[in-house]
């Protein structure tokens, strides 16, 4: 009997469990799983109509300026001509359809990841129990993620987002406990003994103490939501990661690359854009400025 | 004086299981044997003390002697394990969430050794943050902030950031918000240990001032004795987590409790702990009262008791003058009206009751004369002499 066993039977049916789980879960929880569609969908889809129904001159012209007036008057050349490009390779469209995917799933991502960073840094208890399984999302190469999300949402945009929404999501949660932790003991006792709530000293002293390291996480998790964005149009999410997909199946090197510029022009100023936010200008409040000149005329 | 605080049998352990080691500390352990047995850590043990309205209380002791702890005991940024702290006779260890935070906001504030300003409010929002914290209207909170930081000196930069300011600068912005909520007692933890000597000392003066402008009840740690003999009322000395002495200046550096104490003081500049006042001797020169005595009769009871200079008071004990043999001799033959005044020994300069002995001292050293101290009202209160001055370094170095 021994003789006739070989290593080859041996076979443990994790994927016949697996599949049993899922087949049990979407039988189950369709309510809950239709429900989380539709809200995302929603929003999603309501970005990107917003977005789309600006006319493109204009947005353009919104997305300079803002680059000029928080960055620098460089970097708002730099976003004159990365939007002249985007016109000139005819990918406005997929373009946008991508900033509303990445904008719309941040968003999400930093609604949820924000708290929760905010409950870890509070508890110790909950900080032990989270980490690891952020430990665990960060381990995973990305694309792992677009199976679960195809599987209970299918394709299109629904699963994209979602998909992207919990992989971008870790670097908010860790760096709003972080920053939250990183809050001095005194800054914290000046709160208390000054008679803060716990919900005051949450409020004004270690959320707006923390505030550059959260920042810091909200620029992470857009970023991490861009490249992830890309990777979902795998399972159909549409937008500049479409264009590169396609350039790759018809072998189209130039399509491909058009795809490629699309990308890194949004990341770039994504990247510049959203870290100015939170760090305050060096020099003088815009309200200071006003009243030096106001003073001086 | 009435009571302010009164702290009755006070104890922090840190650590899992305080009861055990509250048992041994009732076995006369030390907080080191207990550390190595329990892996707890006493904090403060069994401090009992009161502190008065109206005073400075500056506690002193080496860093982890439980100077911290004690005073986060008062407003119970820490828990205390065991003990009472009444606060105008309201425990305050017994005190449920709504009505401690009640007590922060209106009896107790604090200043910080590292100031603890938020960096992204202004200095008047900072200012006013116990009072943003009370839910009191913008208009009122910014009248208030304005108001204490008048107080401080800083009114014209009450719109800058705190990273504008100078260390200085910033812990005045501290102290504005302890005193804008007008809370009756200060806590302060090291509040001047960051700041350069010469600001520190300007900041030690300003406290002084502002207690004598409206006195509040100032529970104040510090490490640095200077600092302690220049602001405090009176110094608890902490060791080990105990008090181990309690008392005015003067007393304690004239009277350690023991070697740890004394050590403290060694080297203290006993020039500083005492005012003209405290070592003026009434006893040390004759006195005669102007309008008893004339000229010529003090001469004779100079004489006769073979003393050489004494002192001249007027009716009302006011100090008028010091005369010597020599010039009581030399005035007896003046008219009548000016004979005493003729008999004034010149260029005697007087002590005013609070002048640092520091100051007493380059008198002394510069008269061939005892120095008299006066009150400020004229008064004569006695002299000091080189003699009272050596047995008072003496006895304190
Ligand atoms: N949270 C804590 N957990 C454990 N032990 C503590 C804690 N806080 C203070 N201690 C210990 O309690 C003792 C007293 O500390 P405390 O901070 O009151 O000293 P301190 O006199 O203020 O010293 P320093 O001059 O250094 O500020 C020290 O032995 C310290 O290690
Ligand atoms: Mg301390």
């Amino acid at each position: 009997m021994a003789s006739e066993f070989s290593i080859t039977d041996f076979h443990i049916p994790i994927g016949e469990w697996v599949s049993a789980a899922v087949d049990w879960i979407q039988d189950n929880f369709t309510g809950v799983l239709d429900g989380i569609s539709d809200a995302i969908k929603f929003i999603v889809d309501n970005f990107e109509d917003g977005l789309l129904g600006i006319p493109p001159v204009l947005l353009a012209l919104i997305i300079i300026l803002i680059a000029a007036w928080r960055v620098s008057w460089r970097f708002g050349i730099f976003a004159f001509v990365s939007m002249a490009l985007i016109f000139g390779m005819g990918i406005w469209d997929e373009t946008i359809s991508t900033l509303a995917l990445v904008i719309g799933s941040s968003v999400l991502a930093l609604v949820i990841g924000i708290p929760i960073g905010i409950a870890m840094a509070r508890k110790d208890m909950v900080e032990a129990v989270v980490r690891p399984v952020l430990d665990f999302m960060q381990t995973m190469p990305p694309f792992v993620y677009l199976i679960p999300a195809a599987i209970f949402f299918g394709l299109g945009k629904v699963p994209g987002a979602i998909a992207t929404l919990v992989f971008a999501m870790p670097p908010a949660v860790r760096l709003t406990n972080l920053g939250i932790r990183q809050v001095s003991e005194e800054h914290v006792e000046a709160g208390r003994a000054f008679g803060c709530t716990d919900r005051q000293l949450l409020l004004k002293v270690q959320l707006p103490l923390a505030m550059p390291s959260i920042m810091a996480g909200v620029n992470q998790t857009i970023m991490l939501a861009l490249s992830m964005v890309v990777i979902a149009s795998m399972i159909g999410a549409g937008g500049l990661g479409n264009t590169v997909l396609t350039g790759i199946q018809r072998l189209d090197v130039g399509l491909g690359f058009e795809g490629g510029l699309g990308v890194v022009l949004l990341a770039i100023l994504l990247d510049r854009i959203t870290q100015s936010v939170g760090t305050r200008k060096p020099g003088v409040s815009l309200r200071m400025r006003l009243k030096k000149v106001l003073g001086k005329g | 004086m009435t009571d302010k605080l009164v702290i009755e049998g006070l104890y922090k352990i840190f650590g899992p299981e305080p009861e055990q080691a509250l048992a041994l500390l009732d076995e006369g352990l030390s907080k080191d044997e207990i550390f190595d047995r329990t892996r707890t850590t006493v904090g403060v043990q069994d401090a009992s003390f009161a502190i008065r309205d109206g005073e400075v209380f500056v506690v002193m002791g080496l860093s982890g002697s439980g100077k911290s702890t004690l005073v986060r005991m008062l407003n119970r940024l820490i828990e205390p394990t065991a003990g009472r702290v009444l606060l105008d006779g309201t425990d305050i260890t017994r005190m449920s969430k709504g009505e401690l935070i009640d007590m922060r906001r209106h009896k107790m504030s604090m200043v910080f050794q590292s100031f603890a300003l938020m960096p992204h409010k202004t200095v008047a929002e900072n200012t006013s943050f116990g009072l943003e914290v009370s839910g009191i209207a913008v208009a009122e909170r910014r009248r208030r902030a304005l108001k204490a930081l008048e107080t401080v000196g800083l009114a014209p930069f009450a719109d800058s950031r705190p990273d504008e300011l100078s260390g200085g600068m910033k812990q005045r912005v501290g102290l504005a918000r302890a005193l804008a909520t007008e809370a009756p007692i200060l806590l302060m933890d090291e509040a001047f240990s960051a700041l350069d000597p010469l600001i520190r000392t300007e900041m030690q003066d300003e406290l002084v001032r502002l207690q004598q402008h409206e006195a509040h009840t100032v529970v104040f740690i510090s490490h640095d004795l200077d600092e302690a003999i220049r602001i405090g009322d009176r110094i608890a000395i902490m060791e080990g987590g105990a008090i181990v002495q309690i008392g005015t200046p003067e007393e304690i550096v004239t009277n350690p409790a023991n070697e740890y104490v004394r050590s403290f003081f060694y080297g203290v500049d006993v020039s500083k702990v005492f005012k003209a006042s405290e070592i003026a001797e009434k006893q040390g020169l004759m006195v005669f009262e102007r309008p008893g005595v004339n000229v010529r009769a003090a001469l004779a009871q100079l004489k006769d008791r073979n003393r050489n200079v004494a002192v001249v008071v007027d009716g009302d004990g006011r100090y008028r003058g010091m005369v010597s043999l020599n010039s009581l001799a030399g005035a007896v033959d003046s008219p009548g009206d000016t004979r005493w005044d003729d008999a004034f020994l010149k260029g005697i300069e007087t002590a005013p009751e609070d002048m640092d002995l520091s100051e007493v001292l380059s008198l002394v050293a510069a008269s061939e004369y005892p120095v008299p101290v006066v009150e400020e009202g004229g008064r004569y209160l006695g002299i000091v002499s080189k003699t009272v001055l050596l047995q008072t370094l003496d006895k304190a170095g």
